[in-house]
Order: C-alpha cells, then structure tokens, then sequence
C-alpha cells in the first residue's frame, strides 16, 4: 500500500485511540467541558457586574470572546499531558520502534486534540446563547471567529507537543496550570487593557490571547474589539512557524 | 540475527557503552546479564533503533541500526523496562491499537488481539485494574504481534513478586518456543539461567565473558553451599570441617558458612555427613547458583590472575 494510505491510516488508528479514551472515561471528558462553562458562569454572574467596557457595552458580550479565546488556551493542558504521559510510560518508545508512518504520531494527537476543542467551544458557544450573548454581524463572519479560535488552539497544540516532549514529566502540567492564569488575567480575556495601569496594560495589549479575543470581538460583533483582525491570524502562524519544526524534531530524534 | 561489534555510547562524560560485543545466532535466547548501571537498557536501546551509537557497528535481523532503522522496526519487539501500554484503554483496545499500527489490517488485528488475550491469559478490562504480573503479561504480548524476527525484553521480571515472576518465565518459554529470537536482560544469574541457553556478562558497558549457559556457569563459578550452624560457639569447629570441600567464609552474624564446591552430590552429602559425625548441629544446608557479586568477583579475580605481574 502506498505511504499515503498508512499515513491516513496510522492517524486515525491513534485518533481513535483518544475517541476510546473518552469513552472509557467520560467523566473526565465532561470534567474538561464543564471546567470553561464553570469559569463563564463566575465571571458572567458573580465578577460581571463590576467591570465596566470602556465605549459602554454590555459586559456578557465582552466576556463570552474572552472566555472561548481562554478555552482555546487552556486545551494546551490537555495535550501536554496526554504527550507527557506516553513518554515517560514508554508508550512513545514503543510506537517509535514500529513501523509507524512518519509524522502520524503527531497528526492523530492533533486531530484528536482539534475535535475536543470544537465540541468544547460547541458547548460554550450553546452557553453563551442561552446567557443571552449573540454575534451581530452574520454568519459568515461568525464562522470566521470560530476559525480563528481553533487556530489558536492549533498553534498552541504544537507548543504543548513540543513542550511536553522536551520537558516531558507529567508533573510539570502543575507549573503550566499555573501560568495559564496570570497569562488569561494579562490579557483582554477577562477585562479590557485599556483600564488596566500602563505598563500591564501595555503587556495584556501585546498578549497573543488579547489578539484572538480582539479579534473575534470584532467579527462577532460585540463590544471592545480593540486589535486588528490579522492579529489573531498572524500570531497563531509565527507560533506554528517556529513550534511545528521543534515538536516534529523533538519527536523524530534519537538522542 | 544480532551482531554487535565495538558499540559504545557517551552520555557526555558517561560511556554507558564501551566497546560492546555481542552475538546472537537465530532462533536462540541469549540473556545478558550484569547489575544496575551496566549498560543494558543502553544496549537495548541501541539495538532498537532509539538510541544512535556514538561508534561501532550493530545488526539486527539483517540491518545496520543507524543506517536503516526503519527495516530493523519492522521485524522487531520490544518491551522495554516498563510496561509500556495506555492505562486508559484495556488490554483488548491495546492490543488490537498496537496490531493496527503493525499494518495488519482491522480484522486481522482484532483476531491477533483475541488470540494474545487468551494466550496470555488476559482480562478483559481497563488496564489501571491489572495486576503487575498482568501488565507485564500486556506487554509481553505486544511486543509479539507480529511474530517479530527478533524480541528484545529488558528486566522482563525486575519488581515482580515471585508468583507474577514464574507467570511471567512461562509466557517467555512458550513464545520461545516458536523459535523467536529473544535478547532479555537481567540481573539475576538464575533468570538467565532458566530461560537462556546463551549469556553474555556486562559491565561498565563492556562485554565481560560470554558462552551457552552450562559452559558460563562453569567459567562463572561453581555453585555454592550455605550451611548455617545453630550453635554459634561450633562455628569455628564447623568452619575446620567444611574447609575440607572447598574455601570457606564465615559469617558470624548469621552463623552462616559459604563455600563454593565443584562436585555437588559429594560436597553436599559429605559436608552433612562430618557435621553429624562429629556432633555439629545444621539448622539450614543449601545449595545455590552464585550472586551476580559473586561471579562478578570471580571473573573479575580470573582477569587479573591472568595479567602478567
Ligand atoms: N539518557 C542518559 N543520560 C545520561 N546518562 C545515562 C543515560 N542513560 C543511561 N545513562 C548512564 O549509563 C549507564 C548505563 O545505564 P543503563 O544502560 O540504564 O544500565 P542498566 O540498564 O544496565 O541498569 C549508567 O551509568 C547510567 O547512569
Ligand atoms: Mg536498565
């Protein structure tokens, strides 16, 4: 058979893989979707009231693009750990001693890692309509919002992968759990730069999480799009640029 | 079927090999044998294609490791120090990814799975609710889906409790059997000496001595006799005796003497027989293959024996 079949093939046999995973456990599959709803929920109702949108607005709209776009970021965990665990249980050293197309390690881990981010951001996008949050600028453009999530959370895909494999310890997921938060809280996620003090302002602005939530506040029609659109589109490629290369190496390399 | 001539490895400073050789002619089990730190998982590593070697050369099943990994894959298993098998599927799911992933096709991968499951004698359920014989057991079982050329297993028992260990022998027999290749490693001298019927001795990455088992195990040394002695003050008396048959080491805190013996029967038999004649209580006589320290000493002694002062 030729090299593309197996290729093809390699890759869904390990994207199935992962679709058994959850199967097998969907608690821990549901723990995952309702973490996003649970953070939507507390900063919607509890936090929500106090945070005013410069230029008026309200603020669910403002918070629902933040919350998606911090969803996209929160999934590198889950590809961190589910690389991280295959090396150091030599599950990795297995597959790399068989005959495995080249590249289809990594392709399945994506694949799989892409579909639980749609149905993740399936579900907060049902959330936010029933908060009542709504896209005012028509489908099409809509569409391209969620496009520009899933490529964030691609280019952060790789960064785990890559992550995970030089620095593979399961354990270390704790040190990056942790600096997901001051990297949500530096950024337009859940408040706007602009009424931040100058200099964080200034860091949040530059934030590549500021840059999909700008931009996807734009497209969705709602309230403090302050980035420009190619933002979010020009991050997510130069993360891909350089941590594509990086993850494949690592993977391929025999030390 | 594997060929290693002059293989080292550097980790910076650290030769874990150098100047490794190696034999193993098809359809033989050849264990190899040395203590923690010695280079085998090193060796192994090389040999399947996860490690480059920093010199030397290595065949497997026909080809160069490090000029044609990916021919050297196909025809080999490996089951590596742990068990290397995803906890969150079970051991059916398992075999029948890994069986997938050898390119037998769904149904024949299905069908292999059913088969490994019964061979070696597998559950049917999550693998997080296995014993640690029967993760070993998994994982034996995928290293041989495709009935490779050449299986590679290190410290196939290492942490096993004695019953999972003897499970765990079993399984190798029977594929042994088939007329697989095997290379195990190991760091007792009675694995080797069960399942092997070659062994080469390694340390500090070096090839040490090497020959069929029975051959080894003469040049290893000879098997020992333990007696320990249920008077301490006899101890001395007892050691004067047993001198007799061999030279003697007296442990006193145990109130245990060692020696090593050539004839077995006779040393046994005779050593029991001059205690009793001589009214000197045995609470335990044994005899025993030697420790991986005690060949050690002996091959160790016999090289410097043969260094001309
Ligand atoms: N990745 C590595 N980096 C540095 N040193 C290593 C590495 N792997 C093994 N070593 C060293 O090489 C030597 C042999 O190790 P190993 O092959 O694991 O021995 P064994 O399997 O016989 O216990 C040890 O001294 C070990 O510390
Ligand atoms: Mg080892």
């Amino acid at each position: 058979m030729t090299t593309a079949y197996w290729m093809a093939s390699d890759s869904w046999t390990l994207t199935r893989r992962t679709l058994l995973h959850w199967r097998n456990q969907p608690a821990q599959l549901l723990l995952g979707l309702l973490f996003p709803v649970m953070i939507l929920l507390m900063f919607g109702y509890l936090f929500g009231g106090a945070i005013a949108i410069p230029g008026g607005g309200d603020y669910h709209e403002y918070l629902l693009p933040g919350v998606f776009t911090l969803t996209m970021a929160f999934g590198i965990e889950t590809t961190y750990t589910a690389v991280a665990t295959d090396a150091t249980r030599g599950v990795t050293d297995r597959f790399r001693t068989m005959p495995i197309a080249a590249g289809a390690v990594v392709t399945g881990r994506s694949i799989a890692d892409m579909l639980n981010a749609a149905v993740g951001l399936l579900v907060l996008l049902a959330c936010g309509l029933a908060m009542g949050w709504r896209w005012h600028n028509g489908f099409a453009s809509a569409l391209a919002a969620v496009g520009l999530l899933l490529l964030l959370r691609f280019a952060l895909l790789w960064l785990g992968m890559w992550l995970a494999l030089a620095a593979g310890r399961p354990e270390t997921l704790m040190a990056l759990q942790i600096l997901v938060w001051p990297l949500a809280f530096l950024s337009s996620v859940f408040t706007p730069p602009s009424t931040m003090p100058g200099w964080l302002g200034a860091i949040a602005d530059g934030n590549p999480l500021s840059a999909t939530a700008g931009a996807t506040r734009a497209l969705f029609g709602n309230p403090g799009a302050d980035q420009p659109v190619w933002l979010a589109v020009a991050w997510p490629l130069a993360l891909l640029a350089v941590f594509v290369p990086l993850a494949v190496h690592r993977y391929r390399r025999l030390t | 079927m594997i060929m290693v001539e002059q293989l080292t490895r550097r980790f910076g400073a650290v030769a874990a090999l150098d100047g490794f050789d190696l034999v193993v002619p098809p359809g033989t089990v050849h264990g190899l044998l040395g203590a923690n730190g010695a280079g085998k998982t090193t060796a192994i590593r090389v040999l399947t294609t996860l490690l480059r070697p920093s010199s030397g050369h290595a065949r497997v099943a026909g080809h160069d490791v490090a000029r044609h990994p990916e021919r050297v894959r196909a025809r080999i298993g490996l089951v590596g120090q742990h068990a290397a098998v995803d906890e969150e599927l079970d051991g059916r799911q398992n075999l029948e990814m890994f069986g997938r992933l050898h390119h037998l096709g769904t149904r024949p991968a299905r069908a292999r799975a059913t088969e490994l499951l019964e061979r070696f004698d597998l559950p049917d359920k999550p693998v997080r609710q296995y014993s640690g014989g029967m993760r070993r057991r998994l994982d034996l079982a995928a290293g041989l889906i495709i009935s490779p050329a050449v299986l590679f297993l290190d410290e196939p028992t290492t942490g096993l409790d004695p019953r999972a260990r003897t499970e765990v022998w079993s399984a190798i027999r029977r594929l042994v059997a088939n007329g697989t290749t095997v290379l195990l490693t190991t760091q007792y001298l009675d694995e080797a000496d069960q399942l092997a019927d070659h062994i080469t001795v390694i340390a500090a990455g070096r090839t040490l001595a090497t020959g069929t088992t029975d051959a080894l195990k003469r040049r290893l040394g000879d098997d020992h006799l333990d007696v320990v002695i249920r008077d301490p003050l006899c101890l001395t008396d007892a050691a004067h005796l047993l001198a007799a048959f061999g030279p003697v080491r007296i442990n006193k805190d145990q109130r245990q003497i060692t020696l090593p013996v050539r004839d077995r029967v006779a040393a046994l038999t005779g050593a029991a027989r001059a205690l009793q004649d001589n009214g000197i209580d045995a609470a335990d006589i044994a005899l025993r293959q030697p420790t991986l320290d005690e060949v050690f000493l002996h091959l160790t002694a016999g090289s410097e024996e043969r260094t001309p002062a």
